[in-house]
């Protein structure tokens, strides 16, 4: 199956086109089957094309420009297990959307299907593609889409700033990357991948170099939301339809990773290994400031989908960290640790999406005790909750875990101590909420806890306005809950197939060699791919860490149900101790989209600055 | 080659981003994301020029003849039209914006914060 790579990614592009033509003329339902039908082929094929690449990386040349005596003259697809991988992925999550939808929206127009679809496609391209020209443009793909959807309820006034605040902040990204795009294109004259990085490999890297390099991780890190860019996450997660956020918190946000770490390994691994100490650092504290802040704010949000964009952040800092190791075990670990939480947090969306459309709500605080009878929702919450924390047997344990390790390796063993906190605060705040909503511990809420409390919102202004969906009354849906369900067994399937772990081992090895990589994709005939021997690792020693962010997050999560209880000496202390960095932080979430783009360059200015320190 | 090019490309992204910053109507807001967007056809123009070259036509013209490069005339292209479709777009969310609140003022849209 030659043509398979770029039929993937043409078939829900396809459908989209036919669909925003007769969308008009067909029944509602007619649309969600073609939806779930056309998400369903694209698992299909991934599955398929997946498979192909366990053997090895494979190239697609469009118009059979084949590379030739070492040069790339066309636009290629460059297959490795990684890209299929995400291909898998995102097909996945959005099947769960489209499954969610099914029963969610009381209207959805015709175009809402059509947006998802291209939503779709452009992922898979991001996936798939081996040229970094094309890359940005499905990462612009990706944007615009994304971008309509998040501001699909266009008529309030939410997901209007969400909406606008999010295509503002990502087109600043992508014209930060077209900027790193021409300066390298001026350096080395190529645009595809392998062949960047063919040239950039016999240079010791410059500043012309580092400035682009520069620039394109800036840009990938607002796309992945790493402090300080990722101010736009929240506004426009809190904001955009639950089906949506499904997909964007599972899978987006880590594609703007995946982007930086197949440009790091096919392009600019060599030139700078004599630094790899020095990039690590700069990576991995960026990695560190992230996760941190990101814990902090998911736990002091009382909206639910707000909590879940801020532990996105966090967690997307935590794979951050993996990734800065810069090593292959590294980058296999945080694969499969992606895969996982993403699952998990896509499960995660969907409970609070089966609580928006039973009880018209998604604050924490209006939603007490008002979820007594929705037994199951209150199981899938806790549960995700767990699999946050990194309980076994979960794909998070395994991941988290894994990386764990790696960090002993590398020499940065204290950063378990970051992973158990950061995803003791983001499981804490999971299920903090659920009791208030499913348990109704804690002390009812009053207009006055709202107001003087300093670790919830200043106000509570965010009535939902008019909900998007509504089924207050109703059992719910047997499809929201199996959705919910399907997602966590998936992410516990992740944790418990060994299988995966082998096939992620060689599967990172192949991603993080640049010598394959350019091999397959400049040089017909036959490569042998990069053997792996490594004893599978026993994963023993992650049960002390798991153990102790289950702990921390039940205890976390009673304090910040009962803080009265306290003794008033210790809840003073507390107080003082937290409320004044807390609020600092949190005035700093303006939601003003100018203070956004100055937080942009500055982090732009810093990163390069650590950049260049690191690199020169 | 002049470096006056890259100035001005650097020029652009700056008072762009800038203009973006302090700005107080979302229109003009807009208009500067636009400024910064053109920075980089200047920069991508740049790359590809060669003194005293043709335009990248090769139809009966000798073999050898020096020309600009077209790719980056391409890449130029691609990225206007991706800067339309998101020019539209931003500019169909302020009139929805301008619709609900009666005003354009970013500060007036922020309802999510904290």
């Amino acid at each position: 199956m030659q043509a398979l790579p770029p039929l993937i990614v043409a078939v829900p592009l396809l459908a989209a086109v036919i669909l925003a033509a007769a969308g008009k003329r067909l029944a509602r339902r007619v649309l969600d089957s073609v939806a779930l039908g056309v998400s369903g082929a694209v698992i299909v094929m991934s599955l398929v094309l997946l498979h192909e690449t366990l053997g090895g990386t494979s190239v697609y040349w469009f118009g059979g420009w084949h590379a030739s005596g070492h040069v790339a003259l066309g636009v290629s697809f460059t297959v490795d297990t990684f890209g299929a991988g995400v291909a898998v992925f995102a097909s996945v999550l959005i099947f769960f959307a489209f499954l969610f939808s099914w029963h969610y929206f009381e209207t959805v127009g015709d175009l809402y299907h059509v947006l998802v679809l291209v939503f779709l496609s452009a992922m898979l391209g991001m996936g798939l593609t081996g040229d970094l020209f094309n890359l940005f443009v499905f990462f612009e793909l990706l944007s615009v889409s994304a971008i309509a959807l998040a501001g699909y309820r266009v008529e309030e006034s939410q997901p209007l700033q969400g909406a606008l605040n999010f295509a503002i902040t990502n087109t600043l990204a992508a014209l930060l990357i077209l900027t790193g795009i021409a300066l390298l294109y001026a350096r080395t004259g190529a645009l595809n991948l392998a062949q960047i990085g063919r040239v950039l490999g016999q240079q010791t890297p410059d500043g012309l170099v580092i400035a682009a390099f520069t620039l394109l991780v800036a840009g990938f890190f607002i796309k992945a939301a790493i402090v300080p860019f990722h101010f736009w996450l929240a506004d426009a997660y809190g904001s955009a339809p639950t089906p949506v956020c499904l997909v964007m918190s599972g899978v987006m946000s880590e594609l703007g990773l995946y982007a930086m770490a197949r440009l790091y390994w096919s392009v600019f691994q060599e030139g700078f290994s004599p630094h790899l100490a020095a990039l690590r650092s700069v990576l991995i504290v960026t990695g560190v400031i992230t996760a941190v802040a990101g814990g902090l704010m998911c736990f002091a949000q009382h909206h639910l989908k707000r909590q879940l964009a801020f532990a996105t952040v966090a967690h997307g800092g935590l794979y951050l960290i993996g990734l800065g190791f810069l090593t292959r075990i590294g980058l296999g670990a945080v694969a499969v640790y992606a895969v996982a939480d993403g699952l998990v947090k896509a499960s995660l969306f969907v409970c609070s999406g089966i609580l928006l459309s039973r009880r018209s709500s998604v604050d924490e605080l209006n939603l007490y005790g008002r979820g007594r009878d929705l037994k199951v929702t209150a199981l899938l919450v806790l549960a995700g909750a767990l699999a946050l924390a990194g309980l076994p047997p979960f794909g998070t344990f395994v991941g988290k875990t894994l990386i764990e390790e790696e960090a002993g390796v590398v020499g940065w063993g204290w950063l378990s101590l970051v992973y158990a906190g950061v995803s003791m605060l983001t499981a804490a705040a999971t299920l903090r909420a659920g009791a208030r909503i499913f348990l109704g511990w804690g002390p009812r809420p009053t207009s006055q806890t709202f107001a003087s409390d300093p670790f919830t919102e200043q106000a509570a202004e965010e009535d939902e306005g008019t909900p998007e969906t509504s089924g207050e009354g109703k059992r719910t849906p047997l499809v929201m809950v199996t959705s919910a369900a399907g997602l966590l067994l998936l992410s516990l399937l992740a944790g418990l197939s060994g299988g995966l772990a082998h096939g992620v081992e060689s599967a990172s090895a192949r991603f993080a060699d640049a010598g394959y990589y350019r091999a397959v994709v400049l040089s017909s005939g036959h490569h042998a791919a990069p053997v792996v021997h490594r004893a599978s690792s026993a994963l023993t020693s992650g049960i002390p860490a798991a153990a102790l962010s289950v702990a921390g997050a039940f205890i976390l999560s009673g304090l910040g149900l009962y803080r009265e209880r306290l003794p008033s000496g210790l809840r003073a202390a507390s107080l003082r101790f937290a409320s004044r960095p807390l609020h600092v932080l949190r005035t700093l979430h303006s939601g003003h989209v100018g203070d956004y783009v100055a937080w942009l360059m500055l982090g732009t200015a810093l990163l390069g600055a650590a950049f260049a320190r690191a690199l020169i | 080659m002049s470096v006056l090019p890259y100035l001005v490309a650097a020029w652009l992204l700056l008072v762009g981003c800038y203009g973006m910053v302090t700005s107080r109507n979302l229109v003009h807001l807009i208009v500067c994301l636009s400024v910064t967007q053109s920075s980089t056809y200047i920069l991508l123009l740049a790359v590809g020029y060669k003194a005293g070259a043709k335009p990248p036509i090769f139809f009966e013209v000798p073999v050898g003849t020096r020309a600009v490069d077209p790719i980056v005339q391409a890449l130029t292209l691609t990225d206007i039209v991706v800067s339309l479709a998101v020019s539209a777009l931003l500019l169909a969310l302020t009139v929805q914006a301008h619709k609900r609140s009666g005003s354009l003022d970013p500060s007036s849209l922020t309802i999510l914060k904290g």
